[in-house]
């Protein structure tokens, strides 16, 4: 299963890299003969409102898609990782007072931080990718906060005090590239949801916009059609499926690995 | 327990972990571990310190909480007033910004306003939507009824269906397992949206048996329910999955059969208990996916409820109903929370024990 | 009379693996049989498939394997069902999972009385609290509501023979029923198993401890790989053993053997290393008395190591290595350590032993400075150890090795056993470790393939070496050993012991040795300190100890500890002299 996972992803960046390869047509093309035609041999996906073809804006799209997930991904990792290392080694009161703001952030549940937050700053692509940012950062935050504090009471690290290491040596040789570890995992499983609730927001309006050959965007532009042109949705989000998917597969088996070896 | 990185995510709660320690045991006396220190009177005193302690920690919370949206409000660029009544550039009417200025205080001290909003709130005054021309109290009231029971049909169904599919993967031999794993993974990274839409397509327009929208009674609730209890189901499944794999493994259920337990007899008294473990610690984390869930349930079925009137509010920059909105769900969330800690500890007496 | 239980050409395998091969024997009713052996023998597995347990993976034949009329591996499921817990009792090893963690033990217990009588709850209820009483435990009422987080370890095993008996079956097969449990409480255990088989029970009794086996059974099949390589009366296997992995097995338990002798077989000489320039022939550092010292690896001798180590000579050689004073400490309510002073001299063994909660392993963290005393303090090397700083501490640190039961978790994840070793070497200087590592993983008889490898890969006893060579790398003049073979099997545990020994002699190291295994501490300790409850209770040179024990909690203590012959007298002075 994991390697159809690896076939997916690796499909995925051939996508947002060369998108062209795969596609070659233009994704702004527009055609308004052809608006909402229904899969066939031509259109593989359909065509939406103004005639472009789904297939090539899906293809072109990718990029776009995943960066968000990952930028999204980073922000909330990297949020994550102040706030945990903070916790994790602080004094007792850094500890408590970084927990207890977590618990905080987290009696917004889900999506509704987001919302929040584009309630604030308005919506558009830039918001809605930090709001996921954002949201998500206590989640991991409690993660590699408890996984700090594990490697840190862990008797390898008595035993390099044992043999002289100093603390900052300690925590360079030992802690870091210990918690390091389950960050990647974090950021492969990550980086599916956040393509998910990006996907989610723009679908409601809030995220990206048309004509951008987005996911997000293509998704939001055919909200209005779905009844009639359920092409227009249907495949952007198979692709939000695929990808989320395989990237939590993939993340699930790098996760198995390093828990056999 | 093989708890995987998904379940630490959102439960966040360390178990007491049994290891069967290779060290000599038994303090030389043969006596007890818990001497005394455990008697119904003591025990009773821990819970309901415990219980004082988790009341002030939801007290704090819903403080905070407060507070940030009181502040939330006040981020907006441009007049607070404005935002108010739906954001810069709503071109309201001057007496209309007047009269939002003296509702919320705008021209008191920053301090004033704060001491004001939280005693609103603490009367229950959640202030006014003046998009609806309603107190945004009474709209709440009005839709928390369908959302509240959507939600909870919905966790309901995704337990069934986890235990179902976690049941059918052990038993079924390795297939099942390799199926019931890759059902749970998809169905975990589907958005709702798209499952929403896909479903329309099955059952509305193909097959015709259900209403694309949502109608009054039953038959209306079967879309948005599966809708919002797969994804979950998924979630839940492989959780279940594994702790159910991990309990039939282990020793104690070999000493069960040892004593002639079957199979039956194993499941229903060991192993379903050890499964369900990790299923309620992730209720309330799943109640506050469901009401994320809900916002795009409602809105694609057309249904009346929290999530939609959230939504257009949000899309309105209908600020006070937002507030008002998250607020309530935060109240809810965190009452949620706190039972299923408490039913945790029903259903798992280990962690009562003294220390932590 | 017809053996109750009858076992002829026993085959289990998994898969492509052979586990257990035929295994034959027989078991008369009120008859215990032992079986020895040491981990991966299959003893466990044989246990299991006598009650068709052996798992869905497992495929099981034999000639025969019956018990009374029954056919074991013709019989239906119900039939199984229907023997299990009524005429067949299993015990396995009381670990905090043996009784499911949920539930009360009173549950479990009646448990098998609703699965094989027609009863009413309250009739179990009463039946589970005759039974408690039965097996020993006292406060019957308030045991059965608890669950076995809330039972000492004593009491659990207790709690899971009452589980397995409660129908009176004729036959109990019991699983390493007093692993992990002190002596004073194994002797109890072995009493009450002793008892059963007395009123009329078969018994079938699975241990890697030889001692523990010889107590109890007159019979005793040794099982090594999955095969029966001998059986016989206890009594005659134990005093003459005819196959040579019974010889190595009996000779490698420590008990009643003095000090310096060697437990395991030799090792074979690993291939000498070319040393890179020819280094004058050192001679040993410290000489010790002994005469079956057997093959030294020379290679080690002219290893850069060792060299350094020598270098390193001492500059008041009869300096103390510790000296502890007045050590006390407390957590919270409990005061863990209380007035414990000693001194350890250089090249000698301080074996420090007690029962779990004695204090024993708190005594090591501070000799460690993992941890600083209440009052008293610690000089390392005539320096002030517990009292300084850990900054000022830092320079010594090289000096105190440390080596603990679980090796496994002392290791970080993420390195291998060469990065692990070079930590320890080059500790801020340079990648000449590569030969140097090589090297140290040779003294301690380990290929110096392992190097490339995760330690997670390698068996225990492996695992225990790699953590001594990452002791001894920088050349340290004390190492404290905290219960470093309590996890091994007996032989891997010999060796381990000999390298120990070995390592002692040939660089002059100190040891401080912690254990709760009165016939290691014999074996590897000059002196003995014996504590309880945090105090020392006996000290002195190990053989007037364990020759005339003068406290009575230390006579108690002796004697509740099984020894091979089923001896219950005080320990005699052993006639072999140094």
């Amino acid at each position: 299963m994991e390697t159809a996972a690896l076939v997916v992803v690796a499909f995925l960046a051939l996508a947002a890299l060369a998108p062209s390869v795969l596609a070659p047509g233009d994704p702004l093309a527009i055609a308004p003969l052809d608006s909402f035609q229904p899969p066939s041999l031509a259109h593989v996906f359909g065509t939406d409102e103004s005639g472009r073809d789904i297939y090539t804006r899906v293809i072109h799209g990718t990029g776009a898609s995943l960066l968000i997930g990952i930028a999204a991904t980073a922000i909330g990792l990297g949020l994550a990782l102040v706030f945990g290392l903070l916790a994790g080694f602080g004094p007792r009161w850094l500890d408590f007072g970084t927990t207890r703001f977590l618990e905080v952030l987290f009696a917004f549940p889900g999506l509704l931080f987001a919302l929040l937050f584009i309630v604030v700053y308005g919506p558009g692509v830039v918001t809605s990718t930090i709001a996921v940012g954002l949201s998500t950062a206590p989640g991991y935050a409690r993660i590699i906060r408890s996984r700090v504090i594990q490697v840190r009471t862990s008797p390898y690290l008595e035993a390099a005090l044992v043999l002289g290491r100093g603390r900052p040596s300690r925590i360079v040789r030992h802690v870091l590239p210990n918690v390091a570890g389950s960050l990647f995992v974090l950021a492969t499983l990550g980086i599916g949801q956040s393509i998910v609730w990006a996907s989610s927001l723009s679908y409601l309006g809030l995220g990206a916009v048309p004509p951008a050959a987005e996911w997000g965007a293509m998704l939001s532009a055919g909200r209005t059609y779905i009844a009639s042109f359920w092409w227009m949705t249907f495949f952007p989000g198979l692709f939000i499926v695929l990808s989320a998917a395989a990237t939590t597969l993939l993340g699930r088996g790098i996760q198995q690995r390093g828990r056999e070896s | 327990m093989a708890g995987s990185l998904n379940v630490d995510l959102v439960a966040g709660r360390s178990r007491p972990d049994p290891r069967p320690g290779a060290r000599p045991d038994g303090a030389g006396t043969d006596g007890a571990v818990t001497d005394g220190a455990d008697t119904p009177s003591a025990r009773r005193g821990r819970l309901i310190r415990w219980a004082a302690l988790r009341l002030g920690g939801v007290l704090f919370v819903l403080w905070a909480v407060a507070t940030v949206t009181f502040f939330a409000l006040r981020l907006i660029p441009g007049d607070p007033a404005e935002a108010i009544l739906g954001g810069p550039g709503s071109q309201a009417s001057a007496e209309a910004l007047a009269e939002a200025r003296a509702e919320y205080g705008l021209d008191q001290p920053l301090f004033t306003q704060y001491v004001v909003y939280l005693g609103h709130l603490a009367t229950g005054d959640l202030g006014t939507s003046y998009a609806l021309r309603d107190s945004v109290a009474s709209v709440i009231l009005v839709n928390l009824g369908p959302t509240l029971l959507l939600a909870l049909v919905s966790l309901v169904t995704a337990l069934v269906l986890a235990l179902g599919l976690a049941v059918w993967s052990t038993r079924g031999g390795r297939v099942a397992a390799a199926v019931g794993s890759l059902l749970e993974i998809v169905a975990a990274a589907v958005p709702h949206f798209w499952l929403a839409i896909s479903l329309i397509l099955l059952f509305s327009t193909t097959l015709g048996w259900l209403p694309p929208v949502s109608v009054p009674g039953p038959l209306g609730l079967v879309l948005p329910v599966l809708t919002l209890a797969i994804p979950l189901a998924g979630f839940l499944g492989q959780v279940m999955r594994e702790a159910l794999l991990d309990a039939m493994e282990s020793p104690f259920v070999l000493s069960a059969r040892a004593r002639g337990e079957g199979d039956g007899g194993v499941f229903w008294r060991h192993a379903l208990r050890h499964a369900a473990i990790p299923a309620i610690g992730l209720v309330g984390w799943a109640f506050g996916s469901l009401i994320s869930g809900a916002v795009v349930v409602e809105t694609i079925f057309a249904r009346q409820g929290l999530g939609r009137s959230l939504l257009s509010a949000v899309q309105g920059r209908d600020v006070p109903l937002v507030i008002g909105v998250v607020l309530v769900v935060a109240l809810a969330y965190m009452l949620v929370t706190t039972l299923t800690d408490l039913a945790d500890r029903v259903v798992d007496p280990r962690l009562n024990r003294v220390s932590r | 009379m017809s053996a109750l239980l009858s076992v002829r050409g026993l085959r289990v395998r998994f898969g492509d693996a052979e586990v257990v091969s035929d295994v034959s024997f027989d078991v008369a009713a009120g008859e215990c049989v032992g079986i020895v052996g040491e981990s991966g023998s299959g003893k466990s597995v044989t246990a299991r498939a006598l009650l068709g347990l052996a798992g869905r993976q497992a495929s099981v034949t034999a000639d025969e394997l019956r018990f009374d009329e029954t056919q074991i591996l013709d019989a239906s499921a119900a039939r199984l069902r229907s023997l299990r817990g009524r005429e067949i009792g299993y015990v396995s090893q009381g670990a905090l999972v043996a009784l499911d963690p949920l539930r009360p033990v009173g549950r479990e217990i009646s448990d098998s009385l609703r699965l094989h009588t027609s009863s009413t709850p309250a009739q179990r209820r009463a039946r589970v609290l005759e039974l408690l009483a039965d097996v020993g435990v006292p406060d019957p009422e308030l045991r059965a509501g608890q669950r076995p987080d809330e039972l000492s370890g004593g009491l659990r095993q207790r709690a899971v023979i009452a589980s397995a008996i409660a129908l009176g079956p004729r036959l109990i097969i019991a699983d390493e029923p007093t692993t992990a449990l002190d002596s004073t409480v194994q002797a109890g255990i072995l009493d009450l198993l002793e008892r059963l088989r007395s009123e009329g029970a078969a018994l079938v009794l699975i241990s890697h401890d030889l001692a523990v086996v010889s107590r109890l059974a007159s019979r005793v099949l040794v099982m090594h790989e999955g095969r029966i390589v001998e059986s016989g009366p206890s009594a005659s296997v134990l005093a003459e053993p005819q196959h040579p992995y019974t010889r190595r097995l009996i000779a490698a338990v420590p008990t009643d053997r003095p000090r310096g002798t060697r437990l395991g077989p030799t090792p074979a000489v690993p291939a000498p290393a070319p040393s890179p320039a020819p280094a004058p022939a050192t001679p040993a550092p410290a000489t010790s008395l002994n005469g079956n010292s057997g093959v030294t690896p020379v290679a080690g001798r002219d290893s850069a190591h060792a060299r350094r180590a020598e270098a390193r000579t001492p500059e008041f050689p009869s300096t103390p290595v510790v000296v502890a004073a007045g050590l006390s400490r407390s957590f919270g309510a409990r005061l863990a350590v209380d007035d414990v002073s000693f001194t350890l001299q250089r090249g000698r063994t301080l074996g420090i032993v007690g029962e779990s909660g004695s204090g024993k392993t708190t005594v090591a963290r501070l000799v460690l400075a993992l941890d600083r005393p209440d009052s008293g303090d610690v000089r390392l090397l005539g320096k002030p150890w517990s009292t300084a700083t850990e900054r000022e501490r830092r320079p010594l640190r090289p000096r105190v090795g440390a080596i603990y039961q679980d090796a496994l978790s002392s290791f970080d994840p993420r390195k291998t056993v060469g990065q692990i070793v070079a930590d320890a070497l080059t500790h801020g200087r340079s990648q000449r470790a590569g030969v140097e590592v090589a090297d140290l993983l040779r003294r301690v008889g380990l290929d110096e393939r392992v190097m490339n490898r995760r330690p997670a890969r390698l068996s225990g006893g492996q695992q225990q070496r790699v953590a001594i060579a990452r002791a001894i790398a920088p050349a340290p003049d004390l190492i404290v050993c905290d219960e470093p073979v309590s996890s091994l099997d007996v032989s891997v545990q010999a060796q381990v012991l000999d390298l120990l020994d070995e390592l002692q002699r040939d660089l002059g190291l100190s040891y401080l040795f912690i254990t709760h295994d009165l016939g290691v501490v014999r074996h590897v300790s000059d002196e003995v300190l014996v504590m309880r409850a945090g105090r020392v209770v006996e000290r002195g040179a190990t053989e007037q100890v364990f020759g005339a024990p003068q406290h009575e909690y230390t006579r108690a203590l002796f004697a509740s500890a099984p020894r091979i012959g089923g001896d219950l007298d005080l320990w005699p002075v052993p006639s072999v002299g140094s």
